[in-house]
């Protein structure tokens, strides 16, 4: 980043420019990603909210069904059991618990973020202020702490499920070899979300580790001195000035890290599976097995994106409002 | 973070100069038993963020044998018969050649798209601007459930489904909104005098941008490319859901047949993570300095 100054002077053209003039270029800079997320992010989302009102499937999804006659040619008639609209019916069959396992897909996945997120800030936190200090060897602790960020998350949950494989992994090993007998991992539910949430927390320490770490040199060191100063012990200097000095850097990634909990795909999917029987399923993977295994249902997969996106825009805006009753910056 | 003051910003990018910093602060003197103590914790905090890498790398130069025991060991006759396995036994090496493509693509593109947006963010006040960053913020949000049908029947009546161009419009969407943002936040640190300069010595919006501006925004061009890159390296949903046959998959959807529902095949699947994670790896450690302040840049102001 360039730190040279150059003096300012005002330009008088600027303002003489009519109003489009001023704004042409900003468009055109502008509208290639407008028509992106336009085309790509709102048509599906309003297509996606839609489509949870029909019972559209991978049967009846065909205005017209085809069939191939004798000599290549096709004959199209209408599809008689075309998807139509169904109104309010399939919120109604998932949280009623009709279709699917809504209830305790929820459950897995409020388990799921709290956890996660919570080791996440507190051993990230924790590591932060052990970094922040000066001592010989600092900088290797740095870079190798931030190894597991380095991994491909898809690649991380393979490592762990191997790790934990039940008959060859390292930690069944592990606790044979001290005399406990081993654990059937996958065999229960919270054993086998228990393997999942820690290879999730072993995947995001080092994002909230280096994230915090940034926050924590931005606080000047002569509130410290001057704290010690006046006495104040180590936890009191913790309590009264990093802890507020972080208010803006927390407040960011504990928001962004639930949403990216919240809708963590991989690891569930190749760690846990699902397995036992679909019982450590969280809402994200549940909803992409409603629309592409079996006999792909489109518009239960589409009621459940709903859900969660309401979901995860209430909690934005209820911790946005309860930030700023404590007066934040926010 | 949905509506960030600007009182958030001198802190963040505080924050960015700061960590290229050497020491922090003078630390108070330590008595031995708390030096002790500080370093056991990393010590452990450390092995504990290696073993899993260590152990994934050790146990793909094992023979099949020695990974299906329950004894445990560091090397057990090594050889690289794990490695060539995969390379010329298996389609690994197609699927490593398209997430090389899907990954470049994406990167290019989410580059040019991020980059323009997040200079006109950052340099014009036009209408329309609020609830453009709004909307930015906003698809963070989105499930990839939600998206992921509409989006699937988009590319089915394109006929691009089992394409990698399929995957690529799909990631931009993912990866554009989010860079778009960090660009703003690293164009913001640029002074605004250098594009006053470059309009009176008569150079246009455009060639601002592209002559004075983006040259200096390397370090924030970097953080883009990494993490549009490492966004579709690392990307599975929409591989498993969009490619279909073998030879077309990504390494994020094919990497799962080494490890079937029964007898998974622990060797050659640890051979491949360690051949996937090291180009990603690469790229990361390259980019990890600049990317944390992109981050902070980025992410906490508005």
């Amino acid at each position: 980043m360039s730190s040279t100054t150059l003096p300012r002077t005002p330009s008088s053209s600027g303002r003489l420019r009519s109003s489009f003039d001023k704004h042409w270029p900003a468009y055109a800079m502008v509208i290639p990603t407008v028509i992106v997320l336009g085309v790509l992010v709102f048509y599906p989302l309003v297509q996606g909210i839609f489509q949870s009102f029909t019972n559209l499937n991978e049967a009846n999804q065909n205005a017209e069904i085809c069939t191939k006659v004798l000599g290549g040619a096709e004959t199209c008639r209408p599809n008689p059991n075309q998807a139509e609209f169904v109104g309010l019916d399939n919120y109604v069959a998932v949280l009623t618990g009709e279709v699917g396992r809504f209830w305790m897909q929820f459950a897995n996945t409020i388990v799921w973020t709290v956890a996660c997120v919570a080791f996440h800030y507190g051993l990230g936190l924790g590591l932060a202020v052990m970094l922040n200090r000066a001592f010989k060897g600092r900088s290797i602790y740095r870079v190798l702490l931030i190894v597991p960020w380095a991994v491909p998350a898809f690649v991380s949950a393979f490592a762990w499920r191997f790790l934990f494989d039940q008959r060859f992994g390292l930690i069944n090993s592990s606790l044979e070899a001290v005399g406990l007998s081993p654990v059937a991992w996958f065999d229960q539910r919270w054993t086998s979300l228990f393997t999942a949430i820690v290879t999730n927390i072993w995947l995001g320490v080092p994002f909230m580790m280096v994230a915090l770490l940034g926050g924590l040199q931005s606080i000047p060191g002569e509130l410290y001195e001057a704290a010690s100063i006046d006495g104040a012990s180590p936890w009191q200097r913790f309590r009264n000035i990093t802890l507020p000095g972080l208010r803006p850097v927390s407040s960011t990634v504990i928001l962004l890290g639930t949403i990216w909990t919240f809708n963590m795909f991989p690891i569930i999917f190749f760690v846990t599976r699902g397995q036992p029987a679909g019982q450590t399923e969280i809402l994200v993977t549940g909803a992409f097995k409603a629309a592409f295994e079996g006999i792909r249902n489109y518009s239960l997969a589409a009621t459940y994106g709903v859900l969660i996106l309401s979901m995860l825009i209430v909690f934005a805006t209820v911790y946005k409002r309860a930030l700023r009753a404590q007066g934040d910056v926010f | 973070m949905v509506h960030l003051s600007a009182e958030a910003q001198p802190l963040a990018v505080e924050s960015a100069r700061a960590s290229t910093r050497q020491a922090p602060k003078p630390a108070p003197e330590r008595s031995l038993g708390a030096s002790v103590l500080l370093h056991t914790t990393l010590v452990i905090a450390t092995f504990c963020a290696l073993f899993p890498v260590v152990w994934v790398l050790l146990s793909s130069f094992k023979p099949a044998y020695a990974i299906r025991s329950s004894e445990i060991s560091l090397f057990k006759d090594p050889t690289f018969e794990n490695y060539t396995h995969v390379l010329f036994d298996t389609s690994f090496g197609y699927w490593f050649l398209n997430s090389v493509i899907v990954a470049v693509f994406t990167m290019v593109i989410g580059i040019t798209m991020a980059s323009t947006a997040g200079y006109a963010l950052s340099r014009f006040n036009f209408p329309g601007k609020r609830g453009l960053m709004w909307v930015f913020l906003l698809t963070q949000m989105f499930p990839v459930a939600i998206l992921i049908v509409p989006i699937y029947t988009i590319m089915a009546n394109l006929g691009l489904i089992n394409t990698k161009a399929s995957l690529v419009i799909a990631y931009c969407t993912v990866a554009v909104p989010f860079c778009a943002w960090m660009m703003r936040g690293y164009f913001d640190t640029i002074p605004k005098e250098l594009d006053e300069a470059a309009a009176l010595d008569g150079l246009g919006p455009f060639g601002t941008f592209y002559r004075v501006i983006l040259p200096l925004a390397r370090p924030g061009i970097a953080v883009t490319a990494f993490y549009t890159f490492l966004t579709a390296w690392g990307e599975v949903a929409y591989a498993i859901a969009f490619l279909q046959t073998d030879r077309q998959l990504t390494l994020g959807a094919g990497l799962q047949q080494f490890v079937p529902q029964f007898n998974a095949l622990w060797e050659s699947l640890t051979a491949a993570a360690v051949m996937i994670t090291i180009p990603a790896g690469f790229v990361f450690f390259f980019a990890q300095k600049h990317l944390v302040a992109g981050l902070t840049a980025g992410g906490t102001k508005g």
